[in-house]
């Protein structure tokens, strides 16, 4: 892979030209529901967060079809290499594009609840970890319709920049609280959402390793690069862990 | 039995080359098969895997005009050398065949037939090595009461468990077998995979399938041929996994031609 030939079995070819186009389709939907959440927050757009949320039907519909298409093939097909690691990896990959949209929706709704809230709280920093995530997610989308371990692998270095960005955000969404306790409400939101973009950008590093697997046939390592003091802090203080951190210290 | 080398190896081929008279079938070929452990041979037909499979008991001596160079170890001993006994060399690498191949005799015979070839065995104990293995190919529930009766009576599927018994009853070191289930419904091929499972703790054994599943379910060792040459040789997980060339990767897959 890429796989410059097609199956000798055109009616194999097609259903994996299938498999692909309903992989875009996902990645575009989920692309959009997170760009759309983010508008909710940046711009306070409400109709964007209302939007974010409509499309999550959408995206569970397609995860399950991904499903039967990929398991509908390793029954029928018996896929062998590298159709055998790509079937697989879009089984897997469409579960992680799955948990975006829902993190993305869960992004709109709360953004309806900051916007009904008084406050000076700077959002700049959520703005700029939301572009660097969607940047990533971006990416690992690309990574995944042009089959490109290259991009996958620059998504997955830069990951630790959105954890870093997390951290800093927690400590200044922790800092107003610790100021003003009427912020507590509106930055315990924030809280909430700057986790889902940690989370978004967690699900967009599983989706680049897998790429990564499906068209080289090797793993990358299992620890992913990441700031040692940025994940202790995290760790430490954060009230809630990802089950993505391999960092246990 | 084994090569003086390496002790693991049952078979070391070294720069093989094989000609039906003019015709160049296997260009250098080197490739080592393990002891006790199974070997697939794939490739498209006319790849030289039938081919390199009728080297290992000289079955080519039967034919003038096909000859092979290099090098075949086996027990340190290169079996390509004239000098060599091939009804010995046949009695230690026996071969199973695409369709099988039954002698026209009862069941009972076509297992103490070539058992009395080799060696000088009694009735008694003839008695128990066709027990032995017709039970080790599960034939012996379903035949027991009609040793006597016809092999060719047998279905497709007893008959080529019959040809493995008959294989192995002379006690070779290597079982040759060359689309052992091409003909057989899925029931007797499962039947006759699992039997290698248990044949390989005892026989080094070496496959020609065309088919791809039964090379993954099987062997542990998979070996490409294409064109009379050898393409690529690893484990059965890594070829099917992950191969190293294109080319195998283009025909296990079906994009091939």
């Amino acid at each position: 892979m890429p796989l410059d030939r097609s199956h000798i079995v055109k009616s194999y070819e097609q259903e994996l030209g299938q498999l692909r186009s309903m992989m875009a389709r996902m990645g575009g939907i989920v692309e959009n529901q997170v760009a759309l959440a983010l508008s909710a927050i940046a711009d306070r757009n409400e109709e964007a967060a209302d939007a974010a949320a409509r499309q999550d039907p959408e995206v569970d519909e397609l995860e399950r079809e991904v499903e039967a298409l990929a398991i509908r093939l390793l029954a029928l097909r018996s896929p062998m290499a590298g159709d055998l690691r790509e079937i697989v990896a879009a089984l897997k990959i469409t579960g992680d594009l799955e948990r975006i949209g829902d993190y993305a929706a869960s992004i709109a709704r709360r953004s309806l609840k900051i916007r009904m809230m008084e406050g000076q709280i700077s959002l700049s920093g959520l703005r700029s970890m939301g572009r660097l995530v969607q940047d990533n997610l971006r990416r690992s989308i690309d990574a995944i319709t042009q089959q490109d371990s290259h991009r996958a692998m620059e998504v997955w270095h830069s990951d630790r920049a959105v954890d870093e960005y997390y951290t800093a955000l927690f400590r200044e969404l922790v800092t107003y609280m610790i100021e003003d306790a009427r912020n507590i409400r509106t930055c315990t939101e924030l809280l909430f959402i700057a986790k889902n973009l940690e989370r978004i950008g967690d699900h967009a590093t599983n989706i680049a390793e897998r790429v990564f697997y499906a068209v080289t046939g090797e793993n990358l390592p299992a620890l992913r690069p990441r700031g040692g003091a940025a994940a202790t802090a995290t760790t430490e203080i954060s009230p809630t862990t990802s089950s993505q951190e391999p960092d246990v210290r | 039995m084994m090569n003086e080398t390496d002790p693991q190896v049952a078979l070391a081929v070294r720069n093989l080359n094989f000609y039906y008279g003019q015709h160049h079938a296997l260009h250098d070929i080197s490739i080592n098969f393990p002891a006790r452990r199974v070997t697939a041979m794939i490739g498209p037909s006319g790849c030289g895997k039938s081919t390199l499979l009728r080297i290992f008991n000289r079955m080519y001596d039967l034919y003038p005009g096909q000859r092979a160079t290099g090098e075949v170890m086996f027990d340190g001993v290169n079996i390509l050398e004239d000098s060599l006994d091939l009804n010995i060399l046949r009695a230690r690498v026996g071969m199973v065949f695409q369709k099988p191949t039954p002698f026209p005799m009862s069941i009972y015979d076509n297992i103490a037939f070539g058992v009395r070839l080799h060696e000088k065995v009694s009735k008694s104990e003839m008695d128990g090595r066709v027990q032995d293995v017709l039970t080790r190919v599960a034939l012996w529930n379903e035949v027991r009461d009609r040793l006597k009766a016809p092999a060719a009576g047998l279905s497709g599927g007893q008959q080529q468990r019959l040809c493995i018994a008959r294989s192995i009853a002379t006690r070779p070191e290597v079982l040759l077998l060359d689309e052992p289930t091409s003909a057989l419904d899925p029931i007797s091929t499962a039947r006759i995979e699992e039997l290698l499972d248990e044949l390989k703790e005892d026989f080094t054994i070496a496959i020609v399938t065309h088919n791809m599943q039964q090379a993954a379910r099987c062997a542990d060792q998979v070996a490409f041929f294409y064109l009379g040459g050898l393409v690529e040789v690893d484990s059965a997980d890594r070829i099917f996994t992950n191969p190293r060339q294109k080319q195998t990767q283009d025909y296990i897959t079906g994009r091939f031609g």
